[in-house]
Formats: structure tokens, C-alpha cells, sequence
């Protein structure tokens, strides 16, 4: 079936902008500390009473803080494709915000390919498509040598 | 300060993949433990519940169901779920009544029935259950979370493949003389390293499965186990302390860690202040251990703890191992029960098996896994949602 529509899997996580992707976070407007996903009710740092908190795009490069990969389909929720192919996954660090976020590497991209340190950039891809419609969620992409 | 409570009765249901009622297997094991106690189930006070959360209702208000079971008394009862520490937070509930003077005696029972494979989340569109999104945006299962620990440790500290594999091999080993062990089969080295990789680095025989069980644990004020003329085994010290802000290691299930931009992240990482915690209690440290039972949901997660509990500098785990030290006869062994690998995982029940298994250790009834001259012992346990316990016996 044709894909029609192009959907965020989570609405508002991030820019649904191929050119532009980047992911939406918050950060506490007492202490300055970070949140993914976005949290704007009361701030975690047990030193801060903050409750107001602005929505930021977080730096959309990170460096790996370690990797794996998803040899065996995983159970639902997860909509695991027919027939399955094994997936990457990885932690990254974002050096500005100083948070590590989880995410699949980027279609393609394997276990044999990376190294912790390597810069990684947010890129979209799909997660699953039912009807007509694409769920589309952030991955990792290595940034290549030629700086794209 | 140490603050002693007696452990006067333990009593386990073999692990297996038995697929019974979890009350079936924690009636057996409280059966077990009441007998070894020499008190009769209509003299305990209190009765403290690990709760599962797979098994229904009765799974959640475990303290009552196992009360029922074994024949409504009028005891007061409690029901804990604190993931993996569900086990360690309901016998501190049950310390806490007796050190507070308002139980003597009491009843700590945990038991699962779990399904084949991963543990899933539950069913249903949970949009804001981290435990949820995990599976739903990245196929995130439990053993990724322990693989990119692994990993790090790997790329980082020069831990090679062979190393986490030989924990495999170390724990079959032990895993052979435990009645209680669902696996008692010893694995070679190539065995370990030619099982499929369910998440790189970690094979499948690397990784902990999960089963049936329960455990059930006897726990008397010390002048009570002194009206019975015991010389119990005493819980010296329970931490179940939570991450400090900001907690910077990736745990399960998060989709993110702390922020550490404006608070710096502390000085120990959570498995050593979990540990720590348990050395200020009981005033000990680690060359006062003489052994150790500890949650290896991988073989590489072992390591981890052999680093927190302090027995080496972090980074040097697989030094430890591959000298021979954490192996029964050397300087302080580790999973001298088989620990997981030999269990797989009944999540309530767990955390109690760890005590069991001291508690038989140091009374000098663990038969040919025995560990020589036993005196002090610790547990340690980690799980989802910033869970974690150790527990230190003495005898």
C-alpha cells in the first residue's frame, strides 16, 4: 500500500523536518537541567523547586556512550518487521546538555561499525507503517569524514 | 550502627519452568523455611509479600495471598514490589516491624511464575510508561540495557569476550551441586563463546533466563531466637537505597539518563552505593567478606559488582576472575549458589534465594559448594526503575 501520511511515532518528540530533524526537549528554567523526553511540571534535581521550563531543541550531535544490537525480534510492543533483520541500537551522549539518549542506529548501520566516541547525528527513519500511514521515530547516524 | 535481627528458618521451591500457580511455589518454600525455624506458621506475627506483577491480582497483593494460603491467622501482612529488590524490601518491611517492637517473629515469602523469553511490558497502549516506550520506539529489551553496559566495559577496560564467558563457566560449575538450580549442566569455554548472540557482545548463554521459584525467609527479634536456644545467622545490614540526581548510567528502562549540565553527577555510581551503604550499616568493608552472592542477569554484570563491592579497582573485574579468586576455594567467592545463570530469574523470589543461599553457607550446609569457614556474606541485586539491595549476614 502507498504510504499517504508521515507521522511523528511520538507526537512533539521531535522536529518532523527531513532537513532539520532535531529532538524537543525541556530544560528547567531555575537550574538549567535537561530533560528528554520533554518534562515541564516539577524539576527532578532534588536542590531546585523549578516548575517553569522552556522547550529546546537538543544538539543534534552526540558521541556514542556505548552500542549494541537486537539479534532476536522483540516482543510487542515493538513492531518487528517480517521477515526480522537484526538492528542496531545506541546510547549517545550530547556533550552540551550532558545527557545520554537512547536510540537505533540508522538503517544499515551495524555493531562492526561503530566504536564508543564516534559522532553520531539524530536522523529519522520509519518505525512501522500500518494502513497507509508511516510512524516515523529519531536514530543515530554516524556523521561521515567529509563533514556532512 | 548495626542493628541485628535473626534469620531463624529459610526454605526455597526448586527453580524450573514448572508452569504452576506462583502460590503453589511459595506455600512450598514458606512450608520449608518454617520447618527449619522450628516455629509453627500460627505463631508468626507478620507476613511480608514480594509482589509479582505477572501473575494477576494474587500477584500483587502477595503478603495476603501467601497469608491465605497457608491458612488466614490474623496475621498482619505486608505486599512490596520493588522490581528485582521486591525480595530485600519486603524482608526489610519485615525487620523494621520486629526492630520497631511490634512484630517478634515473621514470614518473608516471594515466588513467579514467569512466561518463555523476554520480559515483556504489559499489555495495552501506555504512552507514558517508560517501560512501554522502550519496547514501542527502540526494541529495547532487557538484555540490550545489559549489553551496552557490556559493551562498555569490553571497548573500556580491555575485557575480552573470554573473560564474561568464563563467569558462565565459573558459575555451571557451582550451578552443579545446587538442588535448587534450574540449570546444573557445566559449560565449557567454546560452549559459552558458540551460543548465538542475543545482544553484542552477550550470547545467549550469557544471559540470565527467567523461571519459576520462591524462596521464603524466617526472621526473629534476637531475644526471640534466644527463647529458642538458636545461634542464628543475623541480618547485619538491608540497603535499598535509590540513584543519587544526577544518575548518569543508562538503567532500565529509560529512554535517557539525568541531565548532569547543572548538578555534576555524583562520586559512585549506583551498584557501589548500593553497596556502600550496606558496609556503613553493618560496619564492615570488603576484606571482611567471605562470600558473596550477586545479581549476574549477564556475565559481564558479575564483573560490575565485583568492582562495587570493592574487592578490586573498577576496570579490574576480569583480573579478579581470571586469578581465580571469586571461585569456591579462593579468596572470596562470588555465586558460589550458580547464581543466575544457573537460576534464571523469578523476580520477587531472587533477592531472597541470594539470602538463602548465605544463610545455608554460613550454618555450613551447602554441601559440596560449600565455602570454607564462612562467617560473613553479601548479597547485592539491581533492577528496573531505580531498584537495588544488598543485604550482609552474619553468623
Amino acid at each position: 500500500m502507498a504510504i499517504r501520511n508521515r507521522v511523528a511515532a511520538r507526537e512533539g518528540w521531535y522536529l518532523l523536518d527531513a532537513e532539520r530533524p532535531r529532538l524537543l526537549g525541556t530544560q528547567c528554567g531555575d537550574c538549567g537541567s535537561y530533560y528528554f523526553p520533554k518534562h515541564d511540571t516539577y524539576c527532578r534535581n532534588p536542590a531546585c523547586d523549578g516548575e517553569t521550563f522552556d522547550e529546546v531543541e537538543l544538539s543534534h550531535r552526540g558521541r556514542i556512550w556505548s552500542y549494541t544490537n537486537a539479534a532476536y525480534p522483540p516482543p510487542p510492543p515493538f513492531v518487528a518487521a517480517e521477515p526480522y533483520e537484526a538492528f542496531a541500537i545506541a546510547a549517545v551522549e550530547l556533550e552540551r546538555e550532558r545527557i545520554v539518549i537512547l536510540g537505533q542506529l540508522a538503517n544499515g548501520v551495524g555493531v562492526d561499525d561503530v566504536r564508543i566516541g564516534d559522532e553520531v547525528e539524530v536522523t529519522l527513519e520509519p518505525l512501522y507503517v500500518e494502513d497507509d500511514t508511516e510512524f516515523v521515530v529519531w536514530k543515530w547516524k554516524p556523521v561521515t569524514q567529509a563533514g556532512s | 550502627m548495626s542493628n541485628p535481627v535473626a534469620i531463624l528458618g529459610v526454605g526455597m521451591h526448586p527453580w524450573g519452568k514448572w508452569g504452576r500457580n506462583f502460590v503453589e511455589y511459595g506455600v512450598k518454600a514458606a512450608r520449608d523455611a518454617l520447618a527449619d525455624a522450628g516455629v509453627s506458621w500460627t505463631d508468626i506475627d507478620f507476613v511480608a509479600g514480594a509482589s509479582t506483577m505477572r501473575c494477576g491480582y494474587p500477584g500483587y497483593v502477595s503478603g495476603a495471598t501467601f497469608a491465605q494460603a497457608l491458612g488466614w491467622t490474623g496475621a498482619r501482612i505486608a505486599s512490596c514490589y520493588a522490581a528485582c529488590a521486591s525480595g530485600s524490601q519486603a524482608l526489610d518491611t519485615a525487620r523494621a516491624q520486629i526492630l520497631a517492637g511490634l512484630a517478634d517473629v515473621a514470614l518473608v515469602v516471594g515466588a513467579d511464575t514467569t512466561p518463555k523469553g523476554f520480559l515483556a511490558p504489559q499489555k495495552g497502549e501506555r504512552p507514558d510508561d517508560p517501560d512501554w516506550l522502550r519496547f514501542r520506539l527502540h526494541g529495547a529489551t532487557n538484555p540490550v540495557y545489559f549489553a551496552l553496559h557490556a559493551r562498555r566495559r569490553l571497548e573500556l577496560y580491555g575485557t575480552t569476550d573470554e573473560d564474561i564467558a568464563a563467569v558462565r563457566v565459573k558459575n555451571g560449575q557451582n550451578g552443579l551441586h545446587n538442588p535448587n538450580a534450574r540449570y546444573r549442566k557445566a559449560f565449557t569455554l567454546e560452549e559459552v563463546l558458540e551460543s548465538p548472540i542475543v545482544s553484542d557482545p552477550l550470547r545467549l548463554y550469557e544471559i540470565c533466563a527467567t523461571s519459576d521459584g520462591g524462596a521464603a525467609i524466617v526472621v526473629a527479634s534476637t531475644e526471640y531466637a534466644k527463647q529458642l536456644e538458636k545461634n542464628p545467622a543475623t541480618i547485619e545490614a538491608i540497603s535499598t537505597i535509590t540513584p543519587t540526581f544526577p544518575s548518569t548510567q543508562l538503567e532500565l528502562p529509560d529512554l535517557a539518563t539525568d541531565s548532569a549540565a547543572s548538578v555534576p553527577a555524583p562520586d559512585m555510581n549506583f551498584k557501589p552505593a548500593i553497596i556502600e551503604a550496606a558496609y556503613q550499616e553493618a560496619g564492615i568493608g570488603p576484606d571482611d567478606l567471605s562470600l558473596a552472592e550477586v545479581y549476574d542477569l549477564s556475565t559481564s554484570m558479575e564483573l560490575d559488582w565485583y568492582e562495587a563491592l570493592g574487592l578490586c579497582p573498577e576496570g579490574d573485574g576480569h583480573k579478579l576472575l581470571r586469578d581465580g579468586d571469586t571461585e569456591i576455594g579462593g579468596r572470596i567467592p562470588v555465586n558460589a549458589s550458580g547464581g543466575l545463570s544457573c537460576f534464571g530469574e523469578a523476580v520477587p523470589a531472587q533477592a531472597l534465594a541470594q539470602v538463602c543461599e548465605l544463610v545455608w553457607q554460613l550454618r555450613g550446609e551447602a554441601d559440596k559448594r560449600q565455602v570454607r569457614d564462612a562467617r560473613v556474606g553479601i548479597t547485592a541485586n539491581v533492577g528496573l526503575f531505580g531498584h537495588g539491595s544488598s543485604v550482609i549476614v552474619k553468623r
